[in-house]
């Protein structure tokens, strides 16, 4: 069976009902396509992890895929909070959501750890914080040789990740490029990995010999969806979509405003929607 | 508005050229989201051309032209000099002891200068939900020094914070010494009326400068918290005509970028 595959496939083959989801991406190369896709195939009782939630996980949230969160920042950048979010924390809509919170550091290192098949990740932080006293994950462990305490968290192991990328070459080998955030852990880390690309290509035309590129043996599933980072970005593609992030605040304030633009623009449309706003379409 | 010899300029534009001032060229500075974001740039486009900018996202010498809306903008890794992983740049760079000052702001204050950024109300039932900690938490124990700048109101100054999302000087001079923590914590606090820093014996923070126009009783009306006030409170110096005219530009470019991006 072929890696590639259309998205619809790559999700209804990779993602199943109260999995342990990570769709990453550091603010740069979003997989918005790829939960659009898992909203639409009303998938259920996820645990979706991801350092930032964003504006996907706010959709995600909103349409009522998630039974768990595990974050360390929920906010949408530059701009205020996530308000589908904070509907679910504060107000339980549209039903109560739990919440594993960390800070950026312990999630980077606990990706890390799962990436090196490792148990758990270990790190200088959380000095004088009260997040160990809300998240019973977060421990300490003596060093065994100076006797140090260091904070502790659980490695990630997702079932499975989802990530988008530059490129695919023919034979299914990724290039990330630019800020490359956490996505090669979290492929590591999973289970299973399912990535979008904007573009497949003959040669990979890696910027370097150091290049961040996915052998096609770690990935289960390729879509080829451009512009399937918007309004996230895809560098040497397309630029973030800043005024998306702003319109999205009145749109996700109100409930019906909500699902109002959910249903027209991912309920009743498709991967070809995102076509328009990659580089072809700019 | 403030009127001085380089003219008329805001509130926020006098704190975020005190802000900028407080950078040295040599810094290497892990720049927090938000309001530290346009002090940082300012004072690279100013008095501090040599400081090396760091954003999570794994910039490291960033140089933008203009400000970025997050901390991932594509400008921030096109202008860099080099981009990391998000994990090396907590590991290595951060935890490594690489960074000379973290700039970080909030939601919340407290007179020890602990910040919180995750919830008003109780954690399990929030009032208010914010977005949380992110790199902050370690940010604030990681860098050599920590510079926070932020609006002053009875809000954001408070007694008493409901969550500590990053630590300051705990509950006074010793607390960070009890945690293990070899590095210096605040030691300057920038809001939109004064100057604050923590006095030596009791790490309390306490008004060393009054910003052009503001008063005693103005300050304390913005504070939460019975301020207490250096021997020695100077006028902190007006924004010069060049700080204001790179400032607004500054501004002014970010707002067109934003405007062709549509």
């Amino acid at each position: 069976m072929s890696i590639f595959c259309s998205l619809q496939e790559a999700i209804s083959r990779n993602v199943r009902d109260g999995d342990t989801v990570a769709m990453e991406g550091f603010t740069h190369l979003i997989p918005f396509a790829a939960g659009h896709e898992v909203i639409r195939q009303q998938r259920r009782h996820l645990t979706l992890v991801r350092m930032t939630p964003d504006l996907i996980y706010d959709q995600l949230i909103g349409m009522g895929a998630a039974d768990r969160l595990v974050f360390s920042w929920g906010g949408n950048p530059g701009v205020g909070s996530l308000h589908r979010l904070r509907d679910a924390v504060e107000n339980g809509w549209p039903h109560p959501l739990a919440i594993e919170e960390h800070s950026h550091a312990a999630m980077a290192n606990a990706y890390e750890a799962g990436a090196a098949n490792l148990p758990f990740a270990v790190f200088r932080g959380y000095k004088g914080v009260d997040l160990p006293k809300v998240n019973p994950n977060i421990r300490t462990v003596e060093c065994p040789f100076t006797h140090e305490s260091l904070s502790a968290v659980p490695a990630i192991r997702p079932d499975v990740t989802i990530v988008h990328a530059q490129r695919a070459d023919r034979d299914g080998n990724v290039l990330i490029d630019g800020i490359v955030g956490v996505q090669k852990q979290a492929v590591l880390a999973a289970r299973r990995a399912v990535v979008t690309v904007e573009e497949r290509v003959e040669e990979l035309r890696a910027p370097g010999l150091n290049a961040v590129i996915l052998p096609s043996w770690t990935i289960s599933a390729i879509a080829v969806v451009p512009g399937g980072a918007y309004p996230s970005y895809t560098q040497g593609y397309y630029r973030r979509a800043n005024s998306f992030y702003q319109d999205w605040d009145p749109i996700s304030r109100d409930r019906q405003r909500f699902m109002s633009w959910m249903q027209a623009n991912v309920l009743e449309r498709g991967p070809e929607a995102f076509l328009a706003h990659g580089a072809a379409g700019v | 508005m403030n009127m001085t010899a380089a003219g008329a300029f805001s509130a926020n534009e006098m704190m975020t050229v005190v802000a900028a001032r407080a950078l040295r060229s040599s810094d290497v500075c892990f720049v927090g989201i938000g309001a530290p974001s346009a002090a940082c740039n300012l004072a690279r486009l100013t008095h501090a051309p040599g400081i090396t900018l760091i954003y999570e996202s794994g910039t490291i010498g960033t140089r933008p032209s203009v400000l970025p809306l997050s901390i991932g903008d594509g400008e921030l890794c096109e202008t860099a000099l080099t981009t990391v992983s998000v994990p090396e740049m907590f590991r290595y760079w951060l935890q490594g002891g690489r960074i000379t000052v973290g700039f970080l702001s909030g939601a919340q204050i407290d007179r020890y200068a602990n910040l919180n950024t995750t919830v008003v109300g109780a954690y399990e039932k929030p009032k208010v939900r914010l977005p949380g900690g992110g790199g902050a938490p370690e940010i604030a124990s990681g860098c050599q020094e920590i510079f926070i700048t932020m609006a002053m109101s009875p809000r954001s100054f408070v007694e008493q914070l409901a969550f500590i999302t990053s630590f300051g000087h705990g509950t006074g001079k010793g607390s960070r010494e009890a945690l293990g923590l070899a590095t210096r914590g605040p030691s300057r606090v920038v809001t939109d009326l004064c100057v604050l820093e923590p006095d030596p014996d009791s790490r309390e923070l306490v008004v060393v400068s009054l910003h052009p126009g503001v008063t005693r009783e103005a300050a304390q009306s913005a504070c939460g918290w019975t301020l207490k006030f250096s021997t020695t409170v100077t006028e902190t110096p007006p924004p010069t005509a060049p700080e204001l005219r790179i400032l607004r530009e500054l501004h002014e470019r970010t707002a067109r970028a934003h405007r062709d991006e549509t």
